[in-house]
Formats: structure tokens, C-alpha cells, sequence
């Protein structure tokens, strides 16, 4: 079953065009990775899925992005999508307060304001990324005492914690070491049983090992997309071959 | 093990001599100011100093400590929410860039390196006369929140942009809107540096004679109402020195004012770390 529908789509950033025409359709609970070299739009295409682009100044989409058969351009209400479809960045990026309280943050937003199931809340996600064991005794420290890999786990807890539909990640572990990054991975593939996970990376083997379909980008164009294992095993294009064979990249 | 002495180049030790010298001078003359300023006041506070009343016996100070915590309270309570304000507007809400931000920011700049006796004059004239308050608490008030609101935004612009991105990115991301964003993320990291403004704003009011005298006038009593005239410790400094009768008293007046901006600014420093430690 389709959950995301990217139909034709064109972005400009002011004159220049970083994705020309993008079509593929993201599956419900699968993991779909999105490889290429940098600034092959994959980043960009993965922002315009929760609007982030919208931040950025001169930034314009043509086409059309569905989330369950629903266009997500024009008058949506951008804070309800996004909370439908959260997101994970690059660097982790806790906010200086309380883990509980970055946590509880999104919660809160969206007006959550009992107690209780603040507390239900926050233990559950924290579950979820796993992380709990590591932080249920300091709960009330600053978020920002927790290493790095335990800061992005944070972070996917925190994204957890308003119940989303779809999990975009850009580049999740590519600031951590190679042990948090397992755990990452772990929790990825744990994750799809009940989310929709859009995961960027510049990491070939990550792809391989976590992701259900892969689409490769080069250049703003989506050049080749299909199942992981197709992908990587007999790549259709040759671009794309000379990209996971490393000739390039 | 052989330990290798490097030899120092002659550049480095002059270098070094020099940063010595800065830091020796500078230590110097604040120890110096203060030591001065003490040695001479102290003496010459005693209890009567404090009384309610100045008559022509007694220098009481009260009346100036009164006014010019009136002055700086009247003043923040405008100045702060309309420089945090307009900060906010330029930083998080008007589009990078914009020339009507650019405007606006060559404008507070050009304001904040006016001398105060300009300011001065402009709140004799459009606060005391156009509008006809006179010398009063409010004109002198208004006329220095004009003077700090340029530096309280200056401030309050460059800690909002010293804020990462990524906080903002963060809670967008959850599906917060701007104002949530701002309120709840962006100004509890930027407060230090706001709170920092504030405190140097503070200070230009606390040291403020030329606008006060045009504007608050220089009487030595205690205001009764916004429309009442009085003096500020600063200005009842000068008037006691000017007259040159009472030199000893004006060196009280100028180690009271000592002790009220030190008060000033450890409570500042204090709410800061109060506000870090709930982060």
C-alpha cells in the first residue's frame, strides 16, 4: 500500500532547479532509502515531504506530493502534517532542556497537558528509541549530558512522542560513531512495524542493510528506483551501477 | 628523559609584555576609580544619608535612589517588551535580508551613537512641552527608553541569531508553529544575551545626567506621580557637585550608585543562571 505519492515533481531554489521531475510512490510500513552523491537532491526531496522547504527562502514546488491519496501542497496546515510526518535531522538536535521535557515538547504542542499521560508519553517513546534503560533515572538532566548517538536516539523518541505516520530521516548517522550507528540501525528496522520510515543516506552498506526499496539520485533526477536487493545486485543503469560500485561519488 | 627548553622567540615575549601591560593598566585604573570613589564616600554615608526627606541640613539620598529606580523600572518595562519585540520581528518573522530590516537596523544603530544631551532635548521639547508633561517621571522615563531601546534590541537581534538553526528546524519538525517556536525554544537560549542588553541598559540609565536633568529635571524630592518631577543619583550628583558645597556627600552619592549597580547586575547574573539552570 502506498502511503506517500511524489507525482511530477519540480523544486527551484530561486533559479536553480535541484529536483526535475520526481515520481515514485513510498510504500506504508517499509524503509525506503534515498542514496546518491551530495547535491543530488536527495535531502531536498526528502524536506519537501513534511515542507521544511517551506523555510527556505525562494524555494519553489511544481507537481504534487500525496499523503494517503491527500495532496500535502497549497492550504495544508503545515503543523499538522508535520506532525503526521515527523522528522529526524542530520545532527542530533535536542533542545537545552530536560529530556523529559524534550520529550514531552511535541506532546504539548499539541495540547497534551495532563500529567499522566505526559509521563505514559515520554516512557513509551523513550521504549520505542530505545533509550529508556539509559535515561529513566535522569530523566529530569539536561538532554545535552547524553552522548551523541544517545542524543539522536532522543531525538527519534522525541519525533515518536506525537505519534507520526511517516519517519523522514536525513543522514541520521552520519555524525555518529560506527557502535550508535548500529544501534540506529536496530531501531530502524524496528521501527517499520509501525511507521513509515524515509531514511537519506550516504552510506551505501546502510542502505543495504536496512532498506526495503532504495531510489538513487543524481543531479535533482531520480535515476533509478526499485527494490534494495534489485538495486544493488543488478542495477539497471549505468550510472547508478558506477555509483554503488564506488567509481564515483 | 631529556627535557628540550624551546626557546622563546623575542616577538612571543613582547607580545606577552604587552598583553601584561593591558591587563596591568586596565586593573590599575578600574582599582584605582573604585578605590578613589570609596576611599572619599564611604566616610561621609551615614544613616541621615537615608533619610525619607532632603532638606538643606541633611543630603538625604533617598530621593534620588527612589527616583532613579522609578526611572529605570518605568523605562524597562517599556523598552524591554518593545526592543525584545521589534528583535524578534527582524530576526524570526521579516524575511532575511529585507531592506526595510536593513532600514531599520541602520536606524537603531544610528540611534544608539546619538550623545544623550540629544535625547535630551528631544524629550524637553516633545514630551515636556509639545505634549505638555513638563519635568516629570514620565518624560525622563520615556526619553531613556528611546535612549536603550536600540541597544536592548541590538542585543536581543544578535543572541536570537546566535541561536543554531537546528532548535528551530527541530520544533518545526514536530509541527510547532512559529510562535511556539519562538516563545518556547528560541528565547529561553537566547536570554543570557537579552538579559545582558538589559543590564547594559541599565547601566546608561543609572549613569544618565544631561537627558535626565532636561527632561526629569533635578529637584530633589520624591515623585509623587507620573507627572512629578525629582532627580535620579546621577543628577543629584552633579547638583551636589556643581554647587560645590557638599563634595563629600557627592562621593557618598557616587559609592551608593557603586553598590546600586553592582546590586543590579549580580541580580541580573543571577536571574540568568536561574534561567540557564531550568534549561
Amino acid at each position: 500500500m502506498k502511503k506517500l505519492a511524489i507525482e511530477n515533481v519540480d523544486l527551484w531554489y530561486n533559479d536553480f532547479q535541484a529536483l526535475k521531475g520526481i515520481n515514485m510512490d513510498i510504500e506504508a510500513k517499509k524503509i525506503t532509502a534515498f542514496i546518491g552523491p551530495s547535491g543530488c537532491g536527495k535531502s531536498t526531496l526528502i524536506k519537501s515531504l513534511n515542507r521544511m522547504n517551506d523555510l527556505v527562502e525562494g524555494c519553489k514546488i511544481t507537481g504534487d506530493i500525496k499523503l494517503d491519496g491527500e495532496s500535502i501542497l497549497g492550504g495544508t496546515d503545515v503543523n499538522q502534517l508535520r506532525k503526521r510526518v515527523g522528522m529526524v535531522f542530520q545532527k542530533p538536535n535536542p533542545f537545552p532542556m530536560s529530556i523529559y521535557d524534550n520529550i514531552a515538547y511535541g506532546p504539548r504542542t499539541h495540547g497534551v497537558r495532563s500529567r499522566a499521560a505526559l509521563d505514559e508519553i515520554v516512557e513509551k517513546s523513550l521504549k520505542d528509541a530505545a533509550i529508556w534503560e539509559e535515561t529513566k533515572d535522569r530523566l529530569k538532566r539536561s538532554a545535552l549530558s547524553l552522548s551523541g548517538g544517545q542524543q539522536q536516539r532522543l531525538c527519534i523518541a522525541r519525533s515518536l512522542a506525537v505519534e507520526p505516520e511517516v519517519l523522514l530521516m536525513d543522514e541520521p548517522t552520519s555524525a555518529l560513531d560506527p557502535i550508535s550507528t548500529a544501534k540506529i540501525e536496530e531501531l530502524v528496522i524496528h521501527l517499520k512495524k509501525s511507521y513509515t520510515v524515509v531514511i537519506v543516506t550516504h552510506n551505501m552498506q546502510q542502505a543495504t542493510r536496512i532498506s526495503d526499496s532504495t531510489g538513487f539520485f543524481l543531479l535533482g533526477e531520480l535515476v533509478e528506483f526499485g527494490k534494495t536487493s534489485d538495486i544493488f545486485s543488478m542495477p539497471k543503469d549505468k550510472r547508478c551501477e558506477d555509483y554503488i560500485t564506488g567509481r564515483f561519488g | 628523559m631529556k627535557i628540550i627548553k624551546t626557546k622563546k622567540k623575542p616577538l612571543d615575549l613582547i607580545l606577552l609584555l604587552f598583553t601584561w601591560l593591558a591587563i596591568a593598566a586596565t586593573v590599575a585604573v578600574l582599582v584605582m576609580v573604585v578605590g578613589y570613589v570609596l576611599m572619599n564616600g564611604v566616610g561621609y554615608i551615614r544613616p541621615s544619608l537615608f533619610a525619607w526627606n532632603f532638606t538643606t541640613e541633611n543630603q538625604s539620598l533617598m530621593p534620588a535612589i527612589m527616583g532613579t529606580l522609578m526611572i529605570v523600572g518605568l523605562a524597562l518595562i517599556v523598552a524591554v517588551p518593545l526592543g525584545v519585540g521589534s528583535a524578534i520581528y527582524l530576526v524570526e518573522y521579516a524575511r532575511r535580508g529585507s531592506i526595510f530590516v536593513k532600514i531599520v537596523r541602520t536606524m537603531t544603530e544610528t540611534l544608539a551613537g546619538i550623545p544623550s544631551i540629544v535625547y535630551g532635548l528631544f524629550g524637553f521639547i516633545f514630551f515636556g512641552v509639545f505634549l505638555g508633561w513638563g519635568l516629570s517621571l514620565l518624560s525622563g522615563a520615556l526619553t531613556v527608553t528611546i535612549m536603550i531601546l536600540p541597544l536592548i534590541m541590538r542585543a536581543t537581534e544578535e543572541s536570537l541569531k546566535s541561536v543554531p538553526d537546528s532548535f528551530r528546524e527541530g520544533s518545526f519538525g514536530l509541527g510547532a508553529g512559529r510562535l511556539r517556536t519562538v516563545g518556547r525554544i528560541v528565547l529561553p537560549a537566547a536570554m543570557p544575551g537579552i538579559l545582558g542588553g538589559v543590564i547594559l541598559a541599565i547601566g546608561r540609565i543609572v549613569g544618565e545626567t544631561a537627558a535626565i536633568i532636561f527632561t526629569l529635571g533635578n529637584v530633589a524630592r520624591m515623585p509623587n506621580n507620573l507627572f512629578d518631577t525629582g532627580r535620579t543619583l546621577s543628577a543629584h550628583m552633579y547638583a551636589l557637585a556643581n554647587e560645590g558645597t557638599h563634595p563629600g556627600e557627592a562621593h557618598a552619592t557616587a559609592a551608593v550608585l557603586l553598590v546600586v549597580v553592582i546590586l543590579v547586575n549580580a541580580l541580573a547574573s543571577f536571574v540568568t543562571k536561574f534561567i540557564r539552570g531550568r534549561a
